[in-house]
């Protein structure tokens, strides 16, 4: 009995491992096409001024700000749900610090802490909100998440009195964006440290199976005895806590905040980030480490386009054609399709895949 | 009836993953015949006809429709080509009216508009022709899935097939809505149709079929002519040798006396506006209590409010001796109270959670997300009631969707087992799951009310009804009419009687 259960343990790590192939390959071949462009100086890191640098890593440390943000959305999509005020939340968190430490002793330790806590108190008010009006009001999470994106940078300007708060270099604020412990950049640890935490916490407690009940479907959940709406909420709160985290964390690299353009967009990076990782917008079953995989493609795919010495205009237009590569990748049609030719020995794999990848490719 | 056959498929084998579902089958259809497809789920019906329609492509064999070797892509591929489905779960958009369902893809135009005027006259003659009256306009989820499922039917008739299938269309009908589809079942056979009907109503197959052709494992058994194969041997054609599982069960005896005067359950004037009427009814430790009625008679409407599933707004409920507050799915699962509704796939299953996960479900919900059933014990536990119910495959890492029928009922049934209730409502348990699963149910049901464990039974088939239950509520028109209890009233019969001369009398 417990052979066959390794076994049937082994089958699922298999299956997991099948959903990240498609995404790793793709983050593997822009690697390999900017290794042959710039050297392998892109990919191996190199220590300068006590800190780790290479292009490799300063892409894994500007996309820290987009990682969180994307994290917080898998776990909102795994309940079916989307955040869309996650840009305007960033933007929200950012305001909150640097206009609490404009007046202040911005090389005190505490006052940092007090305004960084500020802000994730803030970003975790707007959480709880958002999945209240879903959870509770039983507003769609689109609209009532529409709310927050559109009204929260006119909030960060009411914050900021529509000026740029600007904190010292001297600040240890910003190295919360710019510093480096054991010549690691802080940003990747940050990153590093609440995918961990959410892994932990959806994966050791029955969070995250109950997250994907409540995605996969709901009626069946509520029959179950699942307290959904507690759930929902936490969800939301999670996902405005990793959005005003990351809006700290860009207001610390630049050394100011900017209510009208930080975050902007951000939160549709960060929906393509969790497609492109393997979750599907239906809700349900969700993968963190896709998700993961997913933010470093998109940030290695705006380093790539300058690196190939194409001009900064095909930026967007570079990145769709690289989601386009992607999700057609997931389908299991356009892999039959395109496999065709080549497959005349293991005729007829195609459509036995399941349900839920088509689903997902969709 | 012409014998040149439509449809001669040979050899058909379709392999899954490691799995062989078809192995070298063989089936033809005649014109003007009604021909069952007979076997227990698993045995390799659906799969068969999804490799008829085009869903999937076998991996050796040959199709020939009127003669030509035909290959289907896709369903729509096989439409055109005269072959139409009616699946079991109703195909359709619930939001649009019954006329632009049934006119979906084909409208009638005017110019470059549609003709909506044209087009609902048109789907209230097709209505009207197979027999039923409705409103054409209204959006089709006004109406109840087995006027869906007519509904579907009409459309899969007026595209005018030369071969229709017909995949459990009547698992979801009462005897009048099945007696209609019968009727346009052999209007549409003598004017030349070859249909195809699966179901695991036996009556219903020696009612209307011709012929039918029985399935085993993957394998073909046998092709008889109705009249050449007595139920009896049908069932053992299909079971194999397993064909003494259904007579075990059948002397269920009303030794469950209501066990004390102390009821589990009872309820007072409880009911629900617009859904079901106020009801009393007790349901006492160890006693399984059937509900028998037509389907809408309210069975599943009663059922709900006792799980906590609708909310009640008249009368009450005392469990245990104590008045029941604030009743909802989770509380009554607090309570000790299970609930497998009546629609496994919508309200019961997450398809995409696996076997373990979906069995885990209602225990893991009552301790909260923070605290996770340890994995060891999980583990264990899963093991233990896929071993207990006999759940294949025996993995408890599958996605549950992936499972048939009655494999996915057990899971289901799993899922409260485990937390041990002390009163169990099934909805539906064996609608649409075979022979061999369905006697499990039946049997499980027995041994548990036999440990002590309440049970509320909902069947649309009145023998099992009969067969498993101490007590009988009949309801009629959403309304619980009356209370058999006496072992001679436990038939069949009485039940029906007491259906139409209650219904009669008002």
């Amino acid at each position: 009995m417990i052979k066959a259960l390794d076994a049937a343990g082994e089958g699922k790590a298999n299956a997991y491992l099948k959903r990240l192939m498609w995404p790793l390959i793709v983050l593997a071949a822009l690697l390999i096409v900017n290794i042959v462009v710039t050297g392998f100086g892109f990919i191996v890191p190199e220590v300068h001024d006590g800190r780790l640098g290479g292009a490799f890593v300063n892409i894994l440390r500007r996309s820290a700000p987009l990682l969180l943000i994307s994290l917080g959305m898998t776990l909102v999509i795994a309940t079916k749900g989307i955040d869309l005020s996650v840009g305007a939340v960033y933007a929200i968190g950012a305001a909150v610090a640097c206009q609490f430490l404009l007046d202040r002793d911005q090389s005190s330790m505490q006052n940092v802490a007090v305004a960084v806590a500020l802000a994730l108190a803030i970003a975790a008010v707007i959480g709880a909100w958002n999945g209240t009006m879903v959870a509770y009001f039983g507003v769609q999470p689109i609209v009532a998440t529409l709310i927050f994106m559109i009204a929260g940078r006119g909030i960060a300007q009411l914050i900021t009195g529509g000026q740029i708060p600007n904190v010292a270099d001297s600040s240890p604020f910003v190295e919360i964006g710019r510093g480096a412990v054991a010549t690691v950049p802080v940003p990747i640890i940050i990153g590093v440290a609440v995918f961990a935490a959410l892994v932990l916490l959806t994966r050791t407690t029955a969070l995250g199976m109950l997250l994907e009940s409540v995605g996969g479907n709901p009626e069946a959940s509520r029959l179950a005895g699942i307290r959904s709406k507690g759930i929902t909420v936490l969800t939301y709160l999670i996902a405005g806590i990793c959005a005003g985290l990351a809006g700290i964390m860009g207001a610390a690299n630049l050394g100011s905040a900017d209510a009208n353009n930080g975050g902007l967009w951000i939160e549709l990076d960060a929906i393509l980030a969790v497609v492109i990782g393997g979750t599907a917008l239906l809700g349900g079953r969700f993968f963190l480490l896709g998700t993961t995989i997913g933010v470093a493609i998109i940030g290695t795919l705006e380093v790539t386009i300058i690196n190939v010495g194409l001009s900064s205009q095909w930026q967007f237009t570079d990145k769709a054609i690289v989601v386009f590569i992607v999700a057609l990748l997931q389908s299991p049609e356009f892999r039959a399709w395109i496999l065709k030719p080549f497959r005349s020995r293991g005729a007829g794999q195609a459509p036995t895949e399941p349900d839920s990848e088509k689903a997902l490719a969709k | 009836m012409s014998d040149e056959p439509i449809v001669q498929m040979t050899g058909i084998t379709k392999d899954f993953t490691g799995v062989r579902a078809l192995d070298g089958v063989d089936f033809t259809l005649r014109p003007g015949e009604i021909h069952a497809i007979m076997g227990e789920n698993g045995a390799g019906k659906s799969t068969l006809i999804k490799v008829l329609t085009g869903v999937h492509s076998p991996d050796a064999g040959r199709i020939l429709l009127d003669g030509e070797p035909v290959r289907f892509h896709s369903p729509g591929h096989a439409q055109a080509g005269g072959v139409s489905t009616v699946y079991q779960e109703v195909n359709l958009t619930e939001n649009l009216s019954v006329a632009e369902n049934l006119f979906a893809g084909r409208e009638p135009r005017l110019g470059p508009f549609i003709n909506f005027r044209a087009m609902r006259r048109r789907a209230a003659a097709l209505m009207s022709d197979i027999g039923v009256d409705l409103n054409v306009a209204a959006p089709l989820s006004s109406y109840s899935i087995a006027t869906q499922q007519l509904v579907a039917i009409a459309r899969a008739v007026d595209i005018e097939s030369k071969v229709l299938i017909l995949d459990e269309p009547t698992s979801s009908l009462d005897r009048e809505e099945v007696a209609v589809l019968m009727r346009v079942m052999r209007r549409l056979a003598d004017s030349g149709t070859a249909l195809v009907f699966i179901s695991h109503f036996l009556e219903q197959v020696y009612g209307i079929c011709d012929r039918m052709t029985v399935l085993r494992n993957g394998r073909l058994v046998g092709e008889w002519a109705t009249a050449d194969l007595p139920e009896n041997e049908l069932i053992g054609h299909m079971l194999g040798r397993e064909v003494e599982a259904l007579a075990g069960i059948e002397q269920r005896t009303a030794e469950h006396e209501p066990a004390g005067a102390e009821p589990l359950l009872s309820a007072t004037g409880l009911g629900r506006k617009g859904s079901i009427a106020p009801f009393d009814l007790e349901i006492h430790p160890g006693e399984v209590v059937g509900l028998a009625g037509l389907l809408g008679s309210g069975r599943t409407e009663t059922a709900r409010l006792i799980a906590g599933a609708d909310r009640h707004d008249s009368g009450g409920l005392e469990f245990d001796g104590r008045r029941v507050t604030g009743h909802n799915p989770r509380t009554a699962a607090a309570r000790g109270i299970g609930f497998c509704p009546e629609n496994r796939k919508t309200e019961g299953l997450v398809g995409d959670l696996t076997v373990a996960e979906n069995m885990i479900l209602a225990m893991q919900a009552s301790r909260g997300w923070a605290r996770a059933v340890p994995p060891a014990r999980r583990a264990e536990l899963v093991a233990q009631f896929i071993a207990k119910l006999d759940i294949r495959p025996a993995n408890p890492d599958l996605p549950v969707k992936n499972l048939s029928g009655g494999n996915q009922q057990k899971v289901l049934l799993a899922r409260w087992l485990l937390i041990e209730p002390r009163l169990l409502i099934l909805d539906e348990p064996t609608r649409g799951i075979d022979v061999g699963a369905k006697a499990d149910i039946q049997r499980l049901v027995a041994e548990l009310s036999d440990e002590g464990m309440s049970v509320l039974f909902i069947s649309a088939e009145l023998e099992e009804v009969t067969r498993l239950s101490d007590r009988i509520a009949v309801l009629r028109d959403r309304e619980l009419i009356d209370v058999l209890h006496e072992e001679s009233d436990m038939t069949t019969e009485r039940i029906v009687d007491t259906i139409v001369t209650r219904g009669s009398a008002e």
